[in-house]
């Protein structure tokens, strides 16, 4: 709410810098955005008189003006608006002004004609369109007859008030006013504010009981009452009322419609204008609407309603969307001479639903929707009427009319001193915390120990005793309070097995030279589907913000390959990255995912960069492979790890992937992104691997034990066989180490050669077999009993050419 | 010429060879002429046979000293033609040392994760456990049991992504607190926690919005935990986030799930508290929500909220990380540019 310090001085005398109430504002209670003159920014905006008015030779629209500024020649000065006349008092910006936008005006010509200033319309110095009065829409804004000539505008307009701007919290809806604002600054000075006062005369010679019944369901509206005003005079508001709510950011529209927002702003209390005259009949319902039901509210709009809109409504029809809008037919106008003046409080709820489906936030419905204080329910609507007649010339008939009165008990809220204590951590003492109950104007007494405290309907937000905690906490100064550590019972603090392996994963790819990345979970159903490894439904959003997130994913690869796009497009071509996190995997019928732990990298282009003395590390399958290899001996797997080729997987190469298995049990894939989904992405080559870590986390680990390290000499023997292009080093290794004999303690493949030196669909293998015996040296002669044997086997099985 | 003199000049004359020397060959060369069976020494000192019986053991051992300055002779010119040889080779080996190394592959952790894992580190010192949750939640626990019923005015706050009415993809990680609540037995202890992890809002992308963001939630409940443990902690987190110069202060402020409710700034990086632009000149930047543990909340939790209470706060990684590096587009975090990645690997 922007609270006008000229405005709260009517309620405190606070000798205080705005800078400083703001700061204590904010330390205290709610956020200050900021504290501001409507005038920052401008400077040199006096009162002129418009001497002449002379259309200009050389345009059709331009008016070559004397104003008189308080000087001793009048200035020149050429204007287009077309309001502009003789005899106006007009905002005047002199030579040197700085108006709004940071403009400055300088002595120019218009068409060949001198003009030392400008003429300003409200929007010129500064005024949203939407609080400058629509009646100088078009044109320069005319000051009152009685402002002094070469005067500054700013007092007049109201534009040197501080403006303290604050945030307001949904709980502090009872700052939402000037009342409220004044208790809680009050509070804040240990000052009580001095309320506002009006003198309400029912002159009206009729009875409202006997102008308007009531139908009200009182679930809806707890309090619904109107007064009635005859015999007004629409007009504009007088100067100090305008200013008032524009102050406040708000329109002047007539002197009635301004009424009611002058007191929502003072008592936080939204009131409705209807033309009495213009209700078809005199029975006032208030009920949710009938399905299908149509009101044109006062912005033109034919609305469709709900049957769980609430509605204002004659015997006839809806005439208000009730707390929200109101409705056309009903408006006051230049010929309104009665008017009936509402004064309810709704249910929150049905005007939140109300205001948020048909996107009608208002500052009615918004405080509606905060809380509206009872207490100063019919305060606002008396004043509402005294203001009325006054300013309209008319009569406030006898009454209140009321359709509902639910009373509001106060809340009666006790603490102890102790409990205080125990909760703030503060060694206040009963003196302290009476002061501030006192300070706050809540009833309270004390035995000491206890405190019973009334708490005021304007404070609809404390309840119970946490509440009270709070006030004592802000008033006392949370500065004020001492900064210890929770003591108590020693708790371990040490992450699980599972944050262990997720962290040490991370630790593991990083130092095999990939980057985390972190990558939008939400992603498009197409996308999302990708590289999944396991049947199931998409995750999709309700109500998605955007076509590209709409998914939660189901693999962690796509958000990779996103990456590597927008580094590819931004001449990034190595780029080697992983990502660990969730997947989420959707069974048919279920409605909420399984989210299950991956862990996924992804490499274009080179690890390490080409330099003077080393080739690039460019990236291939074994290179991923080697990664995935790294990765899963640090795992510390109990059961061995082995690759299968696989063609499952659409999106990548089906000759260059293959399927991870621990055990039998497929944890994963790794290989080469199918060139055309690559080319989707526009991407280059790009090798990925995606793993089920939770499976990691679940498989069996070993325990580490230490190994001794063996006294005796290894023996090695090399061999080089030539075998067909179908016999896979798999095949080769597993039948050695069957065929190896009690000491092959390790195989080793150390080249593969295919080419013209070889048959046609032939390769050569070569490995290095290591013998060990950890009791004694190993005897030549056995070592090629047993290394014998397997070249036996391998020609045997392979028909392999030993070389 | 007497034996004596002769050996004398075989001396000298090997002495003055010797040092002449520039080779190890020429070196034994010498050493077998001199020394060997056949040389002038060995010579010589078979003409001792025509030497009186007096002189022949002055002259034998003067014979023997000469072979032995020799020989040491010999080995020190050795070694010194040995380290001149090495010292050759090494000068011809020298590198130009300024030229780069060889690059080896290191990837770095997300500066998001450093800011979580840093935090995770300081509370794990302290006894908190770290606590995981679902990402999709339901409204019950994201909402309801963080006492924010449907239609409180304060899920404004908090835009949703809804999956259906009742499950979406959880606002912050708060609802990890009320599961770990009602897991917790409290006749073992408080329970002290955070949930550090992934969270959505209905946002548009923008340099300051991102409908992703990161969270970390810290709890704790014990039978006397004050909002004077709570400053000390949110100090705790300033000062190993940021460092000993930065003061926290609190304010107050609005959480339907805390009671009172703060909100904590921390004195300004970018002009240390003086005010400035970053700080819309107030010295202060506005880093975390915080707030005692609503009794509500509790309750349906199923903790007695007349014996245990506690603190609460939350805390946006993104925000930390932007403030403390200046990055100034929360989407950087998650286009994952390597030139941005791999910034972050400073101690500070």
């Amino acid at each position: 709410m922007k609270v006008s310090m000229d405005w709260l001085n009517e309620y405190l005398t606070l000798d205080v810098d705005p800078q400083t109430l703001g700061e204590k504002i904010e330390r205290t209670a709610v956020e200050v955005d900021q504290v501001y003159k409507m005038s920052d920014g401008m400077s040199k905006l006096v009162v002129g008189e418009t001497l002449s008015v002379e259309p200009h030779p050389d345009s059709d629209h331009l008016h070559i003006c004397q104003v008189d500024v308080g000087e001793d020649e009048p200035l020149q000065i050429v204007c287009g608006a077309p309001n502009v006349a003789t005899g106006q008092k007009v905002i005047v910006a002199l030579p040197g002004a700085w108006i709004a936008g940071h403009h400055k005006i300088k002595k120019s010509k218009m068409r060949g004609v001198a003009s030392n200033g400008m003429l300003c319309a409200l929007q010129e110095i500064g005024f949203d369109e939407k609080i400058a009065p629509k009646a100088y829409d078009e044109g320069i804004y005319i000051l009152p007859a009685d402002s002094e000539n070469g005067s500054s505008v700013f007092p007049i307009l109201g534009m040197d008030d501080d403006i303290v701007e604050t945030d307001l919290t949904p709980n502090r809806g009872d700052m939402n006013s000037m009342n409220g604002t004044a208790w809680e600054v009050g509070a804040i000075y240990g000052k009580t504010p001095k309320m506002p006062t009006f003198s309400l005369n029912e002159d009206g010679s009729r009875k409202v009981s006997d102008l308007l019944q009531f139908s009200v369901d009182e679930t809806l509206a707890p309090t619904y009452k109107m007064r009635i005003v005859s015999g007004v005079t629409i007009q504009d508001s007088p100067l100090w009322l305008q200013k008032r709510l524009w102050e406040a950011g708000m329109r002047p529209i007539n002197n009635i419609v301004d009424v009611t927002n002058y007191i929502m702003l003072t008592y936080g209390q939204p009131l409705h204008a209807f033309d009495y005259d213009k209700l078809s009949s005199h029975h006032i319902h208030v009920r949710l609407a009938d399905e299908g039901e149509h009101l044109t509210t006062l912005d033109g709009e034919d609305r469709k309603l709900r049957d769980s809109d609430m509605v204002i409504a004659d015997d006839k029809h809806a005439i208000a969307l009730a707390g929200t809008m109101g409705g056309l037919d009903t408006e006051i106008d230049d010929n309104t001479t009665t008017i009936a003046i509402e004064s309810a409080i709704f249910d929150p709820i049905k005007i939140r639903k109300t205001a948020r489906f048909f996107n009608l936030h208002s500052e009615a419905s918004m405080r509606f929707e905060r809380g509206v204080n009872k207490d100063d329910n019919q305060n606002a609507l008396d004043h509402a009427a005294a203001l009325m007649a006054e300013l309209g010339q008319g009569q406030t008939e006898q009454g209140t009319g009321v359709g509902s009165d639910t009373p509001v008990e106060p809340a009666k809220v006790s603490v102890t001193l102790t409990r205080i204590n125990h909760v703030l951590g503060t060694q206040l003492t009963t003196d302290q915390v009476q002061t501030i109950f006192d300070h706050l104007n809540f009833p309270t007494d004390n035995d000491g120990e206890t405190f019973n405290v009334t708490v005021p309907a304007r404070r609809w937000d404390i309840h119970i005793e946490a509440d009270l905690f709070e006030e004592v906490a802000r008033l006392y100064g949370y500065d004020n309070i001492p900064s210890t550590l929770p003591y108590g019972t020693m708790t371990p603090g040490a992450l699980t097995f599972k944050q262990r392996i997720i962290r040490d994963s991370r630790r593991l790819l990083e130092g095999a030279g990939l980057n985390q990345a972190i990558s939008y979970a939400l992603t498009t159903t197409a996308k999302a589907e990708q590289f999944m490894m396991r049947d199931s439904e998409p995750t999709e959003l309700a109500f998605p913000m955007s076509t590209d997130h709409t998914t939660a994913r189901m693999n962690l690869i796509s958000g990779l390959l996103d990456d590597i796009a927008y580094n590819v497009a931004r001449k990034q071509k190595n780029v080697a990255l992983y990502e660990q996190g969730r997947v989420f995997y959707r069974e048919g019928d279920a409605i909420r995912p399984l989210e299950v732990e991956h862990i996924a990298g992804a490499v274009t282009g080179t690890l390490t960069t080409k330099t003077w003395h080393a080739e690039a590390d460019t990236i291939d399958f074994y290179g991923i492979k080697g990664i995935v290899d790294l990765f899963l001996h640090d795992m510390g797997l109990s059961e061995p790890v082995h690759y299968e080729a696989t063609q499952a997987h659409a999106q990548m190469h089906p000759g260059r992937t293959a399927d991870i298995y621990v055990g039998d049990q497929v944890v994963g894939f790794v290989g080469q992104v199918h060139p055309e989904v690559a080319s989707d992405y526009k991407i280059p080559d790009t090798y990925v691997f995606e793993l089920n870590l939770q499976a990691l986390i679940d498989a069996p680990h070993d325990q580490q034990q230490y190994e001794p390290i063996s006294k005796f000499p290894d023996v090695t023997r090399d061999i080089a066989i030539l075998v067909d292009q179908s016999v896979t080093n798999a095949d080769v290794v597993a039948l050695i180490n069957k065929r190896g004999g009690a000491h092959l303690a390790d195989v080793q493949l150390f080249d593969v050669y295919e080419g013209v030196h070889l048959p046609a669909g032939k390769k050569s293998l070569a490995y290095t077999l290591t013998y060990r015996d950890r009791q004694s040296t190993l005897v030549e002669a056995d070592v090629t009993k047993a290394f014998d044997k397997v070249t036996a086997a391998l020609e045997k099985e392979f028909d392999a050419e030993i070389r | 010429m007497a034996l004596r003199e002769r050996l004398q000049e075989l001396h000298d004359r090997g002495l003055a060879d010797i040092k002449k020397g520039d080779s190890l060959d020429r070196i034994n060369e010498i050493r077998v002429q001199l020394l060997g069976k056949k040389g002038p020494i060995t010579q010589a000192l078979r003409g001792l046979r025509d030497v009186s019986a007096e002189e022949r053991p002055k002259i034998g051992s003067f014979a023997n000293q000469i072979r032995d300055e020799l020989t040491a002779a010999i080995e020190e010119r050795n070694q010194e033609l040995k380290k001149a040889a090495i010292n050759a080779k090494l000068a011809s080996e020298t590198l130009d040392v300024t030229l780069p190394g060889t690059p080896v592959a290191q990837g770095q952790p997300h500066v998001i994760q450093r800011i979580i894992d840093q935090l995770e580190d300081m509370f794990l010192g302290m006894g908190y456990q770290v606590v995981d949750g679902p990402e999709v939640e339901d409204d019950h626990h994201n909402f309801e049991m963080m006492n924010l019923p449907k239609d409180h005015p304060a899920r404004d706050m908090q835009d949703t992504f809804y999956i259906t009415p009742e499950i979406l993809m959880r606002t912050h990680t708060s609802p990890n607190q009320a599961r770990a609540m009602e897991a917790h037995d409290f006749s073992k202890g408080p329970l002290k926690m955070i949930s550090p992890g992934r969270v959505y809002r209905r946002d548009t992308d923008d340099a300051t919005h991102s409908h992703q963001f990161h969270q970390v939630e810290g709890l704790v409940i014990d039978k006397h935990v004050t909002m004077a443990d709570l400053k000390g902690t949110l100090e705790m987190v300033a000062a190993n986030l940021f460092g000993d110069e930065f003061d926290v202060r609190l304010r107050p402020s609005y959480f339907p799930f805390t009671e009172p409710s703060v909100e904590a700034d921390i004195t300004c990086f970018n002009c240390m508290g003086k005010g400035c632009a970053v700080c819309k000149n107030t010295g202060w930047i506005e880093v975390l929500g915080a707030g005692m543990v609503h009794p509500n909340v509790l309750k349906m939790a199923g903790v007695d909220s007349s014996v245990y209470g506690g603190f609460a706060f939350g805390l946006g990684p993104d925000r930390f990380a932007m403030l403390k590096y200046g990055v100034d587009d929360i989407r950087n975090f998650y286009l994952n540019d390597t030139r941005f990645l791999t910034q972050f690997y400073k101690r500070g």
